[in-house]
């Protein structure tokens, strides 16, 4: 039977490129995401395997409804990636609330949202597997991303407490931790920035959304059934 | 079959304790070892025999074996 995984963020990037990955290794995706077009396009895509849900993760209800709808149309959901993530940088001084607060609501609120539906029917089907994409800025932090590295790190409380919530029942909770990677949110920064970027990491260069893709799909999948609450770096090296 | 053998088979099923440890007194914590995972199963358990949705504020109350029974009473069910 094919395994069913819901992604956040699937429209674009890194979640796009999970869905293709999970869908070439013939698994099936309810893909969410607030950007209708580009979900839309991505369905068009990933094909038939993939189901588009136009979904904002931070309100509670439609979160809900949602979460139903992919369970009655869809069927069983065996996994869960958290890849949702929005930036809203500046310096700490400089930063209004209101960006503090829309960052925390979609990166951290939303997985948490997420992870609340979706938990319900993993007890029930006594199996589970849920991935949230935290960052390296969670362990080292950065300048400008307040905000966002706070929620990463968040993320990281919140795979590391639901992971022993439900260890014994059979449902696995695990983060990945992407260094620098080349996606539509790093492809805009100016040259010199991406090369600095890419100076500082050992392997002298950055990622690709596929190495994540990776990570993703060997977390979720029973190759890694004795794993759960960590936090795997894939960044080239950047937090050993 | 009555709605306590009922209650009773899904309790002994969740929790794998004895018949004889279920009885309208027992408390699911103390007496029948049920952690708070546990006990939200055994919900779950009830909603899904019974067809019915208990909210959060009503599961919380429901400590024992007879609470248990006295809420579903009080319900129009599946049977």
């Amino acid at each position: 039977m094919q395994k069913l995984v819901v992604v956040t963020g699937a429209a674009r990037g890194i979640g796009y490129s999970i869905s293709e990955k999970l869908i070439k290794s013939g698994w099936s995706v309810a893909g969410c995401d607030v950007l209708k077009d580009d979900l839309m396009a991505a369905s068009d895509k990933l094909g038939d395997s993939f189901k588009p849900w136009v979904l904002d993760i931070t309100d509670e209800k439609a979160v809900q409804e949602t979460s139903a709808g992919i369970e009655k149309e869809q069927g069983p959901v065996f996994g869960l990636v958290n890849n949702a993530g929005i930036t809203r940088d500046g310096l700490i001084m400089r930063m209004e609330k209101k960006d503090w607060d829309i960052v925390l609501n979609v990166n951290l609120t939303g997985a948490f949202l997420m992870c609340r539906a979706f938990s319900r029917g993993m007890l029930r089907q006594k199996e589970g597997s849920i991935v949230n994409i935290s960052s390296v800025v969670a362990l080292l932090g950065a300048p400008g991303q307040a905000n966002y590295a706070s929620t990463k790190a968040g993320l990281l409380g919140l795979t590391r407490s639901l992971s022993r919530e439900y260890a014994a029942r059979n449902i696995r909770v695990n983060a990945v931790a992407p260094g620098f990677i080349e996606t539509e949110m790093t492809r805009d920064l100016p040259e010199k920035v991406r090369e600095d970027y890419a100076d500082r990491v050992p392997m002298k260069r950055m990622g690709q959304p596929d190495s994540i893709a990776d990570a993703v799909h060997f977390l979720l999948d029973d190759v890694s059934s004795y794993i759960t609450g960590i936090v795997l770096p894939v960044d080239g090296g950047l937090t050993t | 079959m009555s709605l306590e053998s009922r209650v009773s088979e899904i309790i002994i099923d969740k929790l794998g304790v004895k018949p004889e440890q279920v009885t309208m007194e027992a408390q699911f914590d103390t007496d029948l070892g049920a952690d708070s995972i546990d006990q939200y199963e055994l919900i779950m358990g009830f909603e899904d025999a019974f067809g019915l949705r208990i909210d959060e504020d009503e599961a919380t109350k429901l400590t024992t074996v007879g609470k248990v029974i006295d809420y579903l009473k009080t319900k129009d069910l599946d049977q």
